[in-house]
């Protein structure tokens, strides 16, 4: 089966005062219908991958890549018009924080419903059953009431239900989450997973999922990509990443603490400066 | 050292009213390290905020040290010193860190600020160095250092915690983890560390509180949390879901109210 996503040799890079900054660093990585990691620390380059592929960088970045195709479409050389049809219906990206993505001055049954009318093409009427049918499926209680509301009088574990709930109205092909639940509780937080693991398995749904927590994408991914510096450093089974080889994974494994052990001090991580060319 | 009975803290007025803590009470005793965990809305934060004096809203009682907190005493904030999670926010953006650090000792009347400045310093694992700069000028892991610095600089009994780690890449929480014990041993500190982060209580403390909608749900030693026994059916989904994602587990979520 051809993979949903291809990526070669993805570079994104900054002109700075400074001379020019390398912010992604050649990589590549193919995506099936799949729960896709990417792992990393601040800096690591992990955002910007996922917002090249909807090629939504910062007006100063500069980007290039041997390959970046989509189902078949050539996202490098596609279009404005052609990546408007395709952001949002075809591949929805779920931010961080609800308090910046979610417009502040619609309520949520609008917002919701505006997606469903463009990215879907559905009528007025059809598009609120749709937000309806949408915000259940991300287990808000009381829907009809959470329509009506405004983004600042919902709390943050909702608000993000509610972008979840919002970028599936199109039901999309591709699904790219960047710390889709660190706000979360983890109660809500498994609740939120378990949502996007269901679209995963029984809609085909291909998902890259972009977190800093190491444990939780062991625990919910397919595979996992490491990166470091922009660039992928390790890439394993999600449930091997235990067995990690390269220094910077153990060492991020090793540094967090765990319930269950009692070590007095943790190792902390030295950085090898050639973990940036390797 | 710290003797909490019956706080009740309430945002707003009349049918708006919030009961964010609703009648706790708990003691940590001399050179002890309590954890209280919860999530979101269980008012483990507003605990610390009534006990630093932030927040003046409140009923019940609260000493620290023999002295009532609600009496605003002068003492309290040379014995009392809190850490936020967030050093983005915490900190001056145009003070230096030499600033940062003197205002609290010139406030007090204390000598010898520049000596005590750079002890602070190295005793944070920062060196003096970095006396001159500002925080725009300093990593994530090295601006919590200089919020920890601050609240050391008046030589407090007490250090109230609220997620110092939380907002750090998991590499730096282990090195602000580590300075904190050595601290608290160094410093024979008591500590109050408000976390939703399971693993991190366990790492730090000797017995905690776990908080659920402003009410205490059930106290432990970290022995119990670390042999994953404890009493409580709240307590025990928290740590379940604490350990990762599982389909099954997810499914069977339950909220208590």
């Amino acid at each position: 089966m051809k993979p949903l996503l291809e990526v070669e040799d993805l570079r994104v890079s900054f002109a700075t005062p400074t001379g020019r900054f390398d912010a992604v660093r050649g990589v590549s990585f193919s995506l099936g219908r799949e729960r896709l990691g990417i792992v990393g620390e601040s800096g690591s380059g992990k955002s910007l991958t996922g917002r090249a592929i909807m090629r939504l960088l910062p007006a100063a970045a500069r980007m290039e890549a041997r390959k970046l195709s989509f189902d078949g479409i050539d996202l490098l050389s596609a279009s404005a018009r052609q990546l408007r049809g395709i952001r949002g219906a075809r591949i929805s990206l779920v931010l961080q924080d609800p308090k910046y993505s979610l417009n502040p001055v619609m309520t949520v049954g609008q917002q919701i419903a505006e997606a469903a009318r463009i990215h879907g093409g559905l009528s007025a009427r059809e598009a609120r059953c749709k937000a309806l049918e949408m915000l259940e499926a991300v287990r808000i209680r009381d829907p009809e009431r959470v329509m009506r509301l405004y983004p600042h009088e919902v709390s943050g574990g909702m608000g993000q239900r509610i972008m979840i709930a919002m970028m599936l109205v199109p039901e999309p092909d591709l699904l790219i989450a960047d710390e889709p639940t660190s706000a979360l509780d983890v109660t809500v937080q498994m609740q939120v997973l378990a949502i996007l693991d269901d679209l995963v398995a029984n809609r085909g749904m291909g998902l890259i999922f972009i977190s800093h927590d190491l444990d939780l994408v062991g625990s919910f991914c397919d595979r996992v990509l490491v990166m470091y510096a922009g660039r992928v450093v390790e890439e394993r089974a999600a449930r091997d990443l235990a067995a990690a080889t390269h220094p910077y994974t153990q060492g991020l494994l090793r540094s967090l603490p765990r319930i269950a052990d009692d070590r007095a001090e943790l190792p902390t991580l030295s950085r090898d400066p050639t973990w940036l060319e390797a | 050292m710290i003797t909490i009975r019956d706080l009740v803290v309430s945002f707003g007025q009349g049918r708006d009213a919030v009961h964010a803590v609703r009648g706790i009470s708990f003691d940590v005793a001399e050179g002890e390290s309590f954890g209280l965990v919860g999530e979101s809305g269980s008012g483990k934060s507003t605990v610390l905020r009534a006990l630093a004096g932030l927040n003046r809203n409140w009923t019940g009682g609260a000493s620290i040290n023999g002295l009532d907190v609600a009496q605003r005493d002068a003492r309290l904030p040379r014995l009392v010193q809190m850490v936020f999670q967030d050093p983005y926010a915490s900190l001056h953006p145009r003070h230096t860190v030499d600033r940062t650090l003197s205002e609290p000792l010139e406030i007090h009347g204390i000598g010898d600020v520049a000596a005590r400045v750079e002890k602070a310093l190295v005793d944070v694992g920062l060196g003096v160095n970095f006396r001159f700069r500002y925080p725009n000028q300093l990593s994530g892991g090295q601006r919590q250092r200089v919020a920890i610095a601050r609240a050391l600089m008046l030589e407090p009994k007490v250090l109230l915690l609220d997620e110092p780690t939380s907002a750090l890449d998991v590499s730096v929480q282990a090195e602000i983890l580590n300075l904190l014990r050595g601290l608290r041993t160094a410093q024979r500190l008591t500590i109050i560390l408000v976390s939703h982060n399971l693993a991190v209580v366990a790492h730090m403390c000797d017995r905690l509180a776990v908080m659920n909608r402003g009410l205490i749900v059930e106290e432990m030693d970290i022995a119990t949390l670390r042999r994953e026994d404890p009493q409580q059916a709240y307590t025990r989904q928290l740590l379940l879901a604490s350990k990762g994602y599982d389909r099954e587990a997810a499914a069977r979520l339950v909220t208590y109210d």
